[in-house]
């Protein structure tokens, strides 16, 4: 696939880049423990000593922010590698093969895909246990798995009568070297985007489960746990759901920006 | 009629036999075997059927569509009891308009689809085919070098420098410049594309090529030196062919003998002199007619 550069990409690139550099410096340094607290400085306004203020604890909310953030991107990525992963082998499998594995691979997809997201990764976490961010990781991975195998069952099932692909067969490579040497490199041009769609809606999938009290639990903190705090006081910390929001915001419109550039300067030749 | 069975031609020594098809892989025989072919290998020693590569045998098949759960669906025939063989050392002409079956044949014969009735049996390794479109014939993936040097790779016999050196022997034997050897398919000219293509189906030293419309996509001049190519590599490779065609043109100038096929059938066979010049059919006149 060849790559051009665009604006979608670029912007997109430097957006992402700057918040996940943010949240890795974040991982190892803040300007304040996140979780101490301090009864002098509750609800802070934004200054220069607290970025984004204090919530009611007193807590420097741009440290939060940055741990916080730190704990979504990783959930987010976790969800999207598994969803991927197993997904991608899903849709390779259906889509190279075709026939009977197709037909029961893709109707076990459709049960998943028949319920709402957010209830499917409910009804996993309540039988996985709730408040571990290994099970929430595992819940939304599930949940992911139907798209990825859709996108890419297409992709395998569309190059699966190309010439080369009868060449390689012919000259007895195994049909797990076809798909994984001679075709999967040629169906990057769907997945990217995939991949940053399915990062985007991890984020926003996350978010909710942890507004809703099933995703991370506290010490730790996350972007949407934050949110449902920040939500109890709206009026006495706005800043507290704007930077959290805007984090979540920012996160997912970087990563949208980067697919679309990629869509849009993916090889057209190709699928 | 047994599909399975592997069929001993007359003359030949099992022994020798499966020397020579397992020479090139392994897995070859197995894998055409599944698909309904019978694998075996012409003998050494002068026989009747020592002369032949291929050998089709009153072959019926098509395509199944639809179905549920592979069950049912619809069975359309495109091959009607086609019936030839292949000499050693010829070019075998297979003309007929497009959507006439030539190419369902020629899957068959690679083993790709699987006859619904009737017999294929092949005398020598595994064919390779060179297909039509230099577009979609190389993985766009992949460098020149890489595509070429894959059959090699699974075949696995031979160790990188080995390959490398084949690989850089054959490319410019079929007159790849060397600085395209690291570029993606989508750099290259149709024509240099196609001398890749010849590349990676000869790597592996197969006795019998099928090729199907190989240069219907080139450029006149273009087509006239892959031509000659093909022609050349016949007598120092010893390779026999396959010409699938709609060009009367191309067929005249390279092919021994021809085919002709109408809807699925063989209607008319012979030297291309005699086919060409003293047509028996009404249908092989009316496709000369249109080629003049």
């Amino acid at each position: 696939m060849k790559k051009k550069m665009n604006g979608y990409l670029m912007a997109g690139l430097i957006i992402t880049g700057v918040l996940l550099l943010m949240t890795l410096i974040g991982a190892f340094y803040t300007p304040y423990d996140p979780t101490v607290m301090s009864a002098r400085e509750k609800f802070n306004a934004p200054s220069f000593a607290h970025l984004f203020g204090t919530d009611n604890f007193g807590r420097d909310i741009f440290s939060r922010v940055l741990k916080g953030s730190g704990t979504t991107v990783f959930i987010a990525l976790s969800t999207v590698v598994i969803g991927a992963v197993i997904g991608t082998a899903v849709g390779a499998v259906t889509g190279y093969f075709g026939g009977f594995i197709d037909e029961v691979l893709m109707r076990m997809n459709d049960a998943l895909t028949a319920f709402p997201s957010i209830l499917l990764a409910l009804v996993v976490i309540s039988i996985l246990g709730p408040g571990s961010r290994f099970n929430l990781i595992l819940a939304l991975g599930i949940v992911f798995i139907p798209g990825f195998a859709r996108v890419t069952r297409t992709a395998f099932a569309s190059l699966r009568d190309r010439n080369y692909v009868e060449s390689a067969r012919l000259m007895g490579a195994s049909s797990a070297r076809i798909m994984l040497i001679h075709m999967l490199p040629n169906i990057f041009s769907v997945l990217f985007p995939a991949l940053t769609i399915g990062f985007n809606n991890a984020v926003l999938a996350e978010a909710s489960m942890s507004f809703l009290g099933i995703g991370v639990t506290p010490p730790d903190a996350s972007l949407g746990y934050m949110l449902s705090e920040a939500q109890g006081m709206i009026v006495a910390a706005p800043w507290y759901a704007i930077s959290t929001g805007l984090m979540i915001i920012l996160l997912v419109f970087g990563a949208g920006l980067i697919g679309e550039g990629l869509q849009r300067s993916g090889n057209s030749t190709e699928l | 009629m047994s599909m399975n069975s592997l069929q001993t031609p007359l003359n030949t020594l099992p022994s020798e036999a499966f020397s020579r098809a397992g020479a090139d892989s392994p897995s070859a025989a197995e894998s055409l075997s599944e698909a309904g072919i019978m694998v075996t290998a012409a003998s050494m020693p002068a026989g009747p059927a020592d002369d032949l590569v291929l050998e089709v045998r009153h072959v019926c098949g098509g395509y199944k569509s639809g179905g549920f759960f592979g069950r049912g669906g619809s069975y359309k025939e495109v091959i009607h009891d086609v019936d030839f063989v292949v000499r050693h050392g010829e070019i075998l002409g297979l003309v007929g308009e497009s959507g006439t079956g030539k190419s369902t044949l020629a899957k068959m014969i690679l083993g790709l689809l699987k006859p619904e009735k009737g017999e294929i049996i092949h005398y020598t390794k595994r064919p390779q085919i060179i297909f039509q479109d230099p577009y979609s014939s190389l993985n766009p993936a992949y460098t020149v070098e890489w595509t070429v040097e894959e059959p090699l790779r699974v075949f696995g016999k031979y160790d990188a420098a080995e390959r490398k050196r084949r690989v850089r022997e054959m490319l410019e034997r079929v007159d790849v410049p060397e600085e395209v050897f690291q570029a993606k398919p989508d750099e290259l000219s149709g024509g240099q594309r196609q001398r890749v293509s010849i590349a990676a189906a000869l790597i592996r030293r197969p006795r019998f090529i099928i090729a199907d419309e190989p240069v219907s996509a080139l450029d006149v001049t273009i087509q006239a030196q892959i031509l000659k190519l093909l022609k050349d590599l016949r007598t120092e490779l010893d390779l026999s062919y396959l010409f699938i065609s709609h060009d009367l043109n191309v067929v005249y100038q390279l092919c021994d003998r021809v085919l002709v096929m109408k809807q699925g059938r063989i209607v008319e066979q012979g030297t291309v002199e005699e086919v060409f010049d003293h047509p028996q059919q009404e249908y092989t006149k009316q496709l000369l007619a249109a080629a003049e």
